[in-house]
């Protein structure tokens, strides 16, 4: 019975993701019926300039603004744990719980009225940043509290500089928390729509605005096979963060 | 010159002084234990030594260069912690070879030391095991290792031997009290067991709420304790409510409760003063024998015992209802509960103690 309620869990779950993957190969124009095999919409995404221009700019919003988030939030993560900086735990944290839309609007009107910024890659960079930093400084910091302290003493004593204490101990042993930091921000980033959208301005789109775009039109199976690439993405992404983590961890008892 | 020197460290938090005008000279090559119960102040000032923690007053000073101002990687001194504090990340080899990566070695020697220094533990085939897959006394051999690996003029060693079960616990005091003496390095230990303390030490300073009560040796400290605190704290010990009658270089006159107890004298002891009486329980005797021939003897009360094996352990309560510890080893008959028995000692064993 218990097992029937998992499997019946996983379904709602997984099924409207499947749905997608299959579609994504559905030689139809409507994700109705299925008609037969291939890989039509695929070579038509790949033909989609704006699409690519929009995954594009995606994975460079992403990847900019998780490694920002991720420095600021390791830096963070460290000075609330070892220095008990609870406000800045409660600073970093805030942006997380906020509404999005809240944290959209409030950054549009920062952006254009308070210090005359152009909307573009930047502004949509900066916005992830403050969203995924909360991420980032908790995971970090979680994997630090995981530690002895003396271990951080321990190589003082032994003839260690700060610095190298941070390079050859604390970082080694939080690597996994960063790492997982920083994936998880990636993740947060390519799909964030709200803020994107508030913050993004006319020029600029990524891919979720880009898909929303278009299903304002119709929902083609090209989108099915944009959604199947992402996915792909992000999964592969978590399997390289699940084979990354235990090596990182090996040894720690 | 001493090779450690600390001069009237006081240490406060809030209200609450950890150290009150510590003093205490450490020699060149000594195993010198810094013995009392938790919250004595003698962690705190092992990690003022280490670099830890600044005294609010007084200096501490090695090699007389006063270490005020000095970070803890820059003093040649190391720690081993009470948990170790091995490095998870790290293989045992790693570990070991840390301080000497840290001094910046050429990487041909820190290989060859390290080496060494895992053959000299016994761990030669451990060089490539994880921490969590030592066993404890293994992972404190390594932390030894570690700790001694580039020569340090002092290493600290906090509870080290606290989180190993008894048996391991004999076998590594023995280990360090080897290693101590074949490399020379002074060591200073920190403990709350007095057994260890007595077991590896040259010199033992015993604390008490942040001041130093007794600074002697090891025999010294047993058997001739300072004061009432050292005395209960070492070892074990029945003390007595006692007046003194009468104060002569060769003996003290005492009256506990309505019988006399005659003792070796005590310096600044005059008639009129009130203490304790003092004695061990491997120092009372006790028999159905006729225990004439001894100064002080009593008839007593078995009121409990205490069998362990090689010795038993009884309380014996006297005519005037003081409680005596008594330590016999079972080679003969025992006594039963409840048996009175005749009780003494030499009229030049225990002590009487003022404070």
């Amino acid at each position: 019975m218990r097992k029937m309620w998992a499997f019946a869990v996983f379904l709602f779950l997984y099924l409207p993701l499947l749905v997608v993957v299959v579609y994504s190969f559905n030689d139809s124009r409507l994700n109705a019926e299925w008609v037969g095999f291939t890989l039509g919409w695929y070579r038509v995404l790949m033909g989609d300039d704006e699409m690519l221009k929009a995954a594009g700019n995606s994975l460079l919003v992403a990847f900019l603004s998780s490694l920002i988030s991720t420095l600021l939030g390791t830096m963070a993560g460290i000075a609330i744990q070892r220095y008990r900086m609870r406000f800045l735990n409660f600073l970093v944290m805030a942006p997380v719980a906020m509404p999005e839309v809240l944290v959209g609007v409030s950054l549009l009107l920062f952006y254009i009225q308070f210090i005359g910024m152009r909307l573009g890659i930047l502004s949509v960079v900066l916005a992830h940043v403050a969203f995924s930093v909360g991420f980032a400084a908790v995971v970090v910091r979680v994997s630090l509290a995981a530690l002895d302290y003396h271990l951080f003493e321990a190589a003082r004593d032994l003839g260690a500089s700060p610095f190298r204490v941070f390079w050859h101990v604390t970082f080694p042993l939080i690597l996994p928390g960063v790492v997982a930091g920083f994936l998880m921000a990636f993740t947060l980033s390519i799909d964030d729509f709200v803020i994107t959208f508030f913050t993004a301005g006319v020029g600029f789109q990524t891919l979720p605005l880009r898909i929303y775009s278009m299903i304002k039109i119709a929902v083609t199976p090209e989108v099915n096979a944009v959604s199947t690439l992402l996915m792909l993405l992000t999964l592969s992404l978590m399997l390289l963060a699940m084979r990354l983590a235990p090596e990182a961890l090996k040894g720690r008892a | 010159m001493a090779l450690l020197e600390i001069r009237n460290v006081t240490r406060r938090f809030g209200g609450f002084a950890a150290l009150e005008d510590v003093s205490l000279s450490i020699e060149a090559g000594e195993f010198f234990t810094l013995l009392g119960p938790s919250g004595c102040g003698k962690t705190t000032l092992l990690r003022m030594i280490a670099g830890f923690e600044t005294p609010d007053a007084g200096s501490i000073l090695l090699d007389g260069r006063d270490l005020a101002g000095i970070p803890p990687e820059k003093r040649p001194i190391h720690t081993v912690f009470q948990n170790y504090a091995l490095f998870p990340h790290m293989t045992a080899f790693d570990n070991i070879a840390f301080p000497l990566k840290m001094a910046n070695l050429p990487k041909h020697e820190i290989r060859q030391r390290a080496k060494q220094a895992l053959s000299d533990v016994k761990l030669s085939d451990k060089a490539n095991a994880y921490p969590k897959d030592l066993s404890g006394g293994q992972q404190q051999r390594v932390a030894l290792a570690r700790g001694l690996i580039n020569r340090p003029r002092l290493l600290l060693l906090d509870e080290s031997l606290a989180a190993l079960d008894a048996k391991l616990r004999e076998e590594m005091q023995i280990e360090l009290i080897n290693l101590q003496r074949d490399l020379g390095i002074t060591f200073v230990f920190v403990t709350h067991a007095q057994d260890e303390a007595l077991a590896l030490s040259h010199r033992i300073a015993v604390l008490n709420c942040g001041r130093v009560e007794q600074v002697d040796f090891p025999s010294r400290i047993y058997g001739f304790p300072k004061n009432r605190f050292v005395a209960g704290f070492v070892g074990h010990i029945s003390q007595i409510e006692a007046e003194v009658k009468e104060s002569t270089h060769g003996h003290l006159r005492l009256m506990a409760k309505g019988i006399e107890i005659i003792a070796p004298p005590a310096r600044n002891a005059v008639a009129g003063d009130r203490g304790v009486f003092a004695i061990r329980p491997e120092q009372v005797r006790i028999g159905h024998e006729e225990l004439a021939d001894l100064r002080n003897h009593f008839f007593g009360t078995v009121e409990s015992l205490l069998y362990q094996g090689d010795v038993s352990e009884y309380k014996v309560r006297l005519e005037n209802g003081a409680m005596l510890e008594v330590l016999l080893p079972n080679t003969g008959r025992g006594f039963r509960v409840s048996d009175v028995v005749r009780i003494g000692w030499r009229h030049d064993a225990g002590m009487y103690l003022h404070e």
